[in-house]
């Protein structure tokens, strides 16, 4: 089994990035906005097992594993927030919550 | 006791310290305890000093306390210096001080502020002292400074009504002006000499400088400007009068007896430096002349009986000038003396005249005052007495060295001579004019029920008559401090015309006796006359002194404060503040509040970012 050439695994990792990236973008429900930085982190992951392939080390998937539990935590907090929101305002549109306006 | 003479301004100052941080919560008696007892220590000190120095045979004692600060080659230090110049003034400020601070134990009774009083009498005192003991100007500068405080904080001291506020501001900042001139001459001395100590300043100048030389004259004129402001000469004379919205003893105290005597203390102390400037020194003797002769035409047409003897501490203060500018230096100091002697009897007497008449200053709505007031009475006619040059009471002995002195001055000596007999002339006839209207004659409104008194009061009236009838006896010992200057008894000049200048002074009473007192001569008659009501108005405004400078200065700056309202320097920051506003007014627009904003302006960063890393 050949291995996998680093080009195309760096271009699914940026594709998965930018379709991270357009999701938080474009979506109003906060719940997709969450889901879409899931994906930019797992993107960003991906990128490091990549790399980490390429020149056999295994710093990448060390860094992979931190992202894992990074992405675990912000998914914790972030729902939490995300319920709390639910709460106060009964609503998860994110374009409601703009009193922070200058 | 000699090593003592740090006492001496130290009592009064231990005094003000008590009470001003005890802040008027002791009890009267105890505050006038400390108040007079401070003052009246100083003065057993000072003449416990004075036996000691003159039975020790020395020219001069230095005491060094502690060096005050010591920044290279400049270290002025706590220090006292005293001679027979310095011992004479303390003595008259010790001895008239306590003698003022007694009789202001009654007449200040009834204030509700007599602690506050109190404590600024004893800070001016100690601050007295230290303008003429300390050995170096910048001691003398402090002193100077502090009683130029005093004096304002004393002059505005009923400060609830403005007019006096207003009388003490105009003090202040009228003899800060010659403050800031002797301040620039302290900094050229300096500079050029390289010491501000006294005496080796005055030695340095004199081996360093000669005669008419360029720096002498700048450095002595500049020391002439402070001298004329502290002691209200001209051009800054205006003050004094307006001072006079102070209590009465302060009148007696820091406006006729000491601190405006202070300015010829400078100049005779720094004696050597006009000397070396010999045109200054005879600008002195004319200043002193003009002011002697304007103050006393003024003094002519006043009706306020503190005014009028404003106007004659003034014309008094221009015989000293005179004295000092013709070169004699122990003259001047002599009438110093006898005149703090005199005009303090003169103010303290009006203080018990006018407390007596219930706090009527106007003298013609005084009059006949005669029985009633005995003490007064007594008090005036011995302190005009003196103050017109009476043979055989002080003034006369002082006011007889310093006309004699300029008669000997060559050139220009007779016409200065000629100016201060006239001006002794109307000496004659303003300060009877004042005695007759008020004591004589009827009265005209204000009759006393009685007159107040009381030991406290009545007792330093008592010892300055006697000091101004004998005052003229004391011999001072300056021999030694003016070595240059002319002589004490070397006056030798005819009968013929010793006699006119006893007569002219009394010449002058006569006419007053004519106008005021026989009426054989009509006041009305002369006063009806154009000419004379123009010249009442125009000497009666202080020959428009106040008008002129109302012109020059107060307008203009008055202008110019009001075209600065809006402040055109801050313009320029308020410039700089309305860029930020506007820049904020467009930028506040991007934080819109949604947060896919924000990650949008996040991600076009990082895609600027990059493509410039990859362009570039």
């Amino acid at each position: 089994m050949g291995a996998i050439p680093i080009e195309h695994g760096l271009i699914l990792a940026s594709i998965l990035f930018s379709v991270g990236l357009i999701g938080v973008l474009t979506r109003r429900n906060i719940v997709f906005v969450l889901m879409s930085l899931e994906i930019m982190l797992n993107a960003s992951a991906l990128a490091f097992i990549v790399a980490g392939s390429r020149w056999g080390q295994a710093d990448g998937q060390v860094m992979f594993i931190m992202i894992l539990t990074l992405a675990a935590a912000e998914v914790a907090i972030g729902l939490g927030l995300i319920i709390q929101m639910f709460r106060q305002f009964k609503t998860i549109d994110i374009n409601v919550l703009s009193n922070m306006k200058g | 006791m000699q090593e003592l003479i740090w006492l001496l301004p130290t009592f009064p100052l231990l005094g003000f310290l008590v009470l001003v941080l005890t802040a008027g919560n002791l009890p009267k008696q105890i505050v006038a305890l400390i108040g007079a007892g401070s003052v009246g220590l100083s003065f057993v000190t000072a003449v416990f000093i004075a036996f000691e120095f003159l039975a020790s045979g020395e020219d001069y004692f230095i005491k060094q306390v502690w060096i005050w600060m010591a920044v290279g080659n400049f270290n002025p230090g706590f220090s006292f210096y005293l001679d027979g110049l310095s011992l004479v003034m303390m003595l008259v400020i010790t001895g008239v001080g306590f003698l003022i601070h007694s009789y202001a134990t009654g007449y200040m009774a009834d204030d509700p502020s007599f602690s506050r009083f109190f404590s600024y009498m004893n800070l001016f005192v100690a601050a007295m002292l230290m303008l003429v003991l300390g050995d170096n100007l910048v001691v003398l500068y402090l002193g100077w400074e502090g009683v130029g405080l005093c004096s304002y904080l004393l002059i505005g001291f009923w400060y609830t009504k403005p007019e006096n506020g207003y009388a003490a501001r105009k003090a202040f900042v009228v003899t800060r002006v010659g403050d800031t001139s002797m301040a620039i001459g302290l900094f050229l001395l300096f500079a050029q000499l390289g010491t501000l100590n006294i005496q080796d300043l005055l030695h340095t100048a004199e081996l360093e400088w000669s005669v008419g030389n360029g720096l002498a004259v700048a450095a002595s004129l500049l020391l002439l400007g402070g001298a004329v402001g502290k002691s209200a000469q001209l051009p800054l004379q205006t003050w004094l009068p307006d001072a006079m919205a102070g209590p009465t003893p302060i009148s007696a105290l820091i406006h006729a007896a000491t601190m405006v005597t202070a300015g010829v203390y400078l100049i005779a102390r720094t004696h050597t430096l006009f000397e070396l400037a010999p045109s200054v020194q005879l600008l002195v003797a004319w200043i002193g002349l003009i002011t002697l002769l304007m103050a006393g035409f003024t003094a002519l047409t006043q009706s306020d009986i503190k005014r009028i003897l404003a106007f004659s501490t003034v014309s008094q203060i221009g015989y000293m000038f005179l004295g000092l500018g013709v070169g004699a230096w122990s003259a001047a100091i002599f009438h110093l003396m006898t005149h703090a002697f005199f005009k303090a009897l003169l103010f303290l007497a009006s203080g018990t005249v006018i407390l007596s008449v219930h706090h009527e200053q106007s003298i013609f709505k005084m009059g006949g005052l005669r029985k009633a007031l005995p003490v007064s009475f007594a008090s005036f006619l011995i302190g005009s007495l003196a103050l017109t040059a009476f043979p055989y009471t002080s003034g006369y002995f002082s006011k007889d060295e310093i006309l004699l002195a300029a008669l000997e001055l060559e050139g220009v000596g007779t016409y200065l001579w000629l100016g201060g007999v006239i001006g002794a002339f109307f000496t004659g006839i303003y300060t009877f004019r004042l005695f007759f209207i008020v004591f004589f004659g009827e009265n005209n409104g204000h009759f006393p029920d009685k007159e107040v008194g009381g030991w406290h009061m009545n007792g330093p009236l008592i010892l300055l008559m006697i000091l101004s009838l004998v005052g003229g006896f004391i011999s001072i010992p300056v021999e030694t401090v003016f070595s240059h200057g002319i002589a004490h008894e070397e006056h030798h000049v005819s009968a013929l015309v010793h006699g006119f200048m006893i007569a002219v002074p009394l010449s002058g009473i006569f006419i007053s006796y004519m106008f005021f007192y026989s009426k054989k001569w009509s006041i009305e008659a002369l006063m009806s006359k154009p000419i004379a009501q123009k010249l009442h108005a125009f000497w009666h405004s202080g020959w428009g002194m106040d008008w002129l400078y109302d012109r020059i200065f107060v307008f203009p700056f008055v202008w110019l404060a009001q075209i600065n309202r809006e402040d055109l320097i801050d313009r320029f920051y308020a410039i700089i503040a309305e860029i930020s506003r506007q820049a904020n007014s467009y930028v506040v627009r991007s934080q819109t509040g949604y947060l896919r904003w924000y990650a949008l302006t996040l991600a076009s960063g990082l895609i600027m970012l990059l493509v410039l890393g990859v362009l570039l």
